[in-house]
């Protein structure tokens, strides 16, 4: 830190005591000073390591795959020559995976939430299952893997289809999206529940006309944060069964697909150094998703915010 | 209020679906009908070792008969068999030939096993580009340096005359089924090496290690040596016989023993009834047969796959 930048935030500080005006109360102010400035320096610094691996990843993955990424490769299937590989199907496979998960988890997601918050008795059986939510969303993926194979491939004879893929999804990400649901219901002041009860409104047409408006904002922005974590996940999907290499876009939930994460890390396992820059040019890809998913949580939450307050 | 907020919800799970529906122009399902009308789906799991060779036939093969699809996928030669049994695919890639409990299995589902041998893998050890001392290995040596608890921390530890330097040694995790293989041949027991290596899954983070690295050994699939000739020294193995290089001669003779093995594609007589499986693989052991090279394998001898040909029934 420079001088200037230490005369700065010295000038900041609001002037010592009146009372502490000998020499060992001076003593005391430097030091409490001078630990100011560490614990300025250290916490810049933890900030700065995220944002320079996030910088350096993303510089190195950009010079690998910027020159590969055209309409082409948007727009082509897989293939054994780097040069004609493109991500049509996986691109489509992704995004009909998070189109079925979306209204899914939304509709599971915000039901359990009013449910637990709204209607719900607060004893030990809504603690219960409070309890295992919170659980939930700490079982690795793979585990929510192994049960989509048993349950829906397996059990409901869904196959290796985009909807047994989207349901594993759905389970996955569920805790999440209900925990901040619950949050958001939960910030909605009860003087406004209150004042709608007052008037005559059934529960329902509270929550309906009251609470969900005035928490959305809130329930949007992490559904869709939710989300962008199901659309970069690999390993449940390939447990569930998503291929590798397929040839079409899905045409409905049954059909076979596969998904960008599982693409792009075939690619960083083959042999040919070239396939190591398409699987850039596919994370470019997988990121301008995931940023423009969470710029749409931003847009949203901004919109309401707004109109709420 | 609320009404908005469903409106804006509903617009953005229609777009989603509006976008996705765009997707379904399936070109194989809409003119699947020309050339000789063969149409229907080939599932195939697997090994992600025999992964590139089944997607480079089955690539080509769908660009000759649009009507089929074929999906290929990497759960693993175990894995593969699994879901084979279970009757979720119809081909199954496989890096060692198919053991009893899972053939077992495969026959208790009503399905009887058909082997096919497609390629030849071949391990290939290397060392760092500037290492001039080291030119051939014998088995013995690798085993002494490869062994659980092995003492060998020197290059000298190797072979006295070798400069005493410290070796560091790279190989694949114990996961990967090259692994499994090269345990198996050159420790004598599959599974057990020492453990104080880099390991890594992947075959580049290995190729990298020991072209950065003036002391390194590794070994992994012949294909990555191939791929980074330019930056890698391959040892000559001796077992016995001679030093061998890996070379496709003789990897494709059996020269270059142990360290080679065929891979393998497991049909079954059910599945050779369906016209469109039986073409598929009629193709992977004619044309499809070519492609071997691109993707980094070696070709079995053109009599191998006339063998073939006749077990599925075509000659």
């Amino acid at each position: 830190m420079s001088a200037e930048e230490v005369l700065i935030h010295q000038n900041k500080r609001p002037k010592a005591p009146a009372l502490l005006t000998d020499h060992d109360g001076d003593r005391r102010i430097g030091t409490r000073k001078m630990l100011n400035q560490i614990a300025h320096g250290l916490f810049l610094l933890a900030t700065l390591v995220g944002v320079v691996v996030l910088a350096v990843l993303l510089l190195d993955i950009f010079k690998m795959g910027w020159k590969w990424l055209n309409l082409d490769f948007l727009n082509s299937f897989a293939s054994r020559f780097p040069a004609q590989s493109g991500i049509k199907a996986p691109l489509w496979g992704s995004l009909w995976l998070i189109a079925v998960t979306a209204p899914l988890t939304f509709i599971f997601g915000v039901g359990t939430a009013i449910y637990l918050e709204e209607y719900a008795k607060k004893n030990w059986f809504s603690r219960l299952i409070q309890l295992n939510i919170s659980n939930l969303a700490g079982v690795p993926s793979i585990v929510f893997g192994i049960l989509g194979l048993t349950l829906f491939v397996r059990q409901m004879k869904l196959g290796q289809s985009v909807l047994a893929g989207a349901l594993t999804m759905t389970l996955l990400i569920l805790p999440i999206v209900i925990v901040a649901a619950r949050e958001a219901i939960s910030s909605v002041p009860s003087s406004l529940r209150q004042a709608s009860l007052a008037m005559g409104a059934t529960r329902w047409q509270t929550i309906y006309k009251v609470v969900l408006p005035y928490s959305m904002p809130g329930i949007l922005t992490g559904t869709i944060l939710a989300l962008s974590r199901a659309i970069g996940e690999t390993a449940p999907l390939i447990m569930v069964g998503a291929v590798t290499f397929i040839y079409f876009t899905p045409g409905n939930v049954f059909d076979a697909f596969t998904v960008l994460p599982i693409q792009i890390y075939t690619w960083t396992g083959m042999p040919k150094a070239e396939f190591q820059n398409l699987a850039g040019a596919g994370i470019i890809v997988l990121l301008a998703i995931l940023l423009t998913m969470n710029a749409l949580a931003i847009i949203l939450r901004n919109k309401y915010q707004r109109r709420n307050g | 209020m609320l009404k908005k907020s469903l409106q804006v919800a509903g617009v953005l799970i229609l777009s989603l679906s509006l976008v996705v529906g765009c997707s379904s122009n399936n070109p194989n399902a809409s003119d699947g009908k020309e050339d000789g009308g063969l149409s229907g789906t080939i599932k195939i799991d697997g090994s992600s070792t025999v992964y590139p060779v089944s997607q480079a036939v089955a690539e080509e093969f769908m660009k000759k008969n649009p009507g089929v699809n074929v999906t290929v996928s990497q759960s693993g030669t175990g894995g593969g068999f699994e879901k084979w049994a279970k009757k979720e695919t119809d081909l199954s890639d496989a890096s060692r030939p198919i053991k009893d409990e899972e053939k077992k299995a495969a026959e208790d589902a009503g399905l009887e096993p058909i082997e096919l041998p497609v390629a030849y893998d071949g391990i290939t050890v290397v060392v760092n580009k500037e290492n001039d001392f080291v030119d051939t290995l014998t088995i013995d040596q690798l085993k002494k340096i490869w062994e659980p608890k092995s003492k060998v921390k020197t290059w000298r530890d190797v072979n006295p005359e070798w400069p005493d330097q410290p070796i560091k040694l790279y190989g694949p995790g114990t996961s990967s089924g090259t692994f499994d293989y090269f345990t198996d041949e050159i420790v004598g027991e599959e599974g057990k090496s020492r453990t104080d290596f880099t390991q890594s899954e992947d075959d580049n983070t290995l190729v990298q290690g020991v072209a950065g690295d003036k002391n390194a050994l590794g070994y992994f699939g012949f294909a990555y040596y191939v791929e980074n000739k330019d930056k890698l020294k391959a040892v000559k193995i001796d077992a016995g016989k001679g030093a061998v290089e890996p070379t496709n001669e003789n990897i494709q003779s059996g020269k270059y023993a142990p360290l080679s093995r065929p891979i393998f594609v497991y049909a079954s007589k059910q599945a050779l009834d369906k016209d469109h499986i039986k073409q598929f693989l009629e193709f992977y052991m004619t044309e499809g047969k070519e492609f071997v090279p691109e993707v980094g394998y070696i070709k079995l001898t053109d009599d191998k796959y006339e063998e073939n040909l006749k077990t599925i029934g075509v000659k």
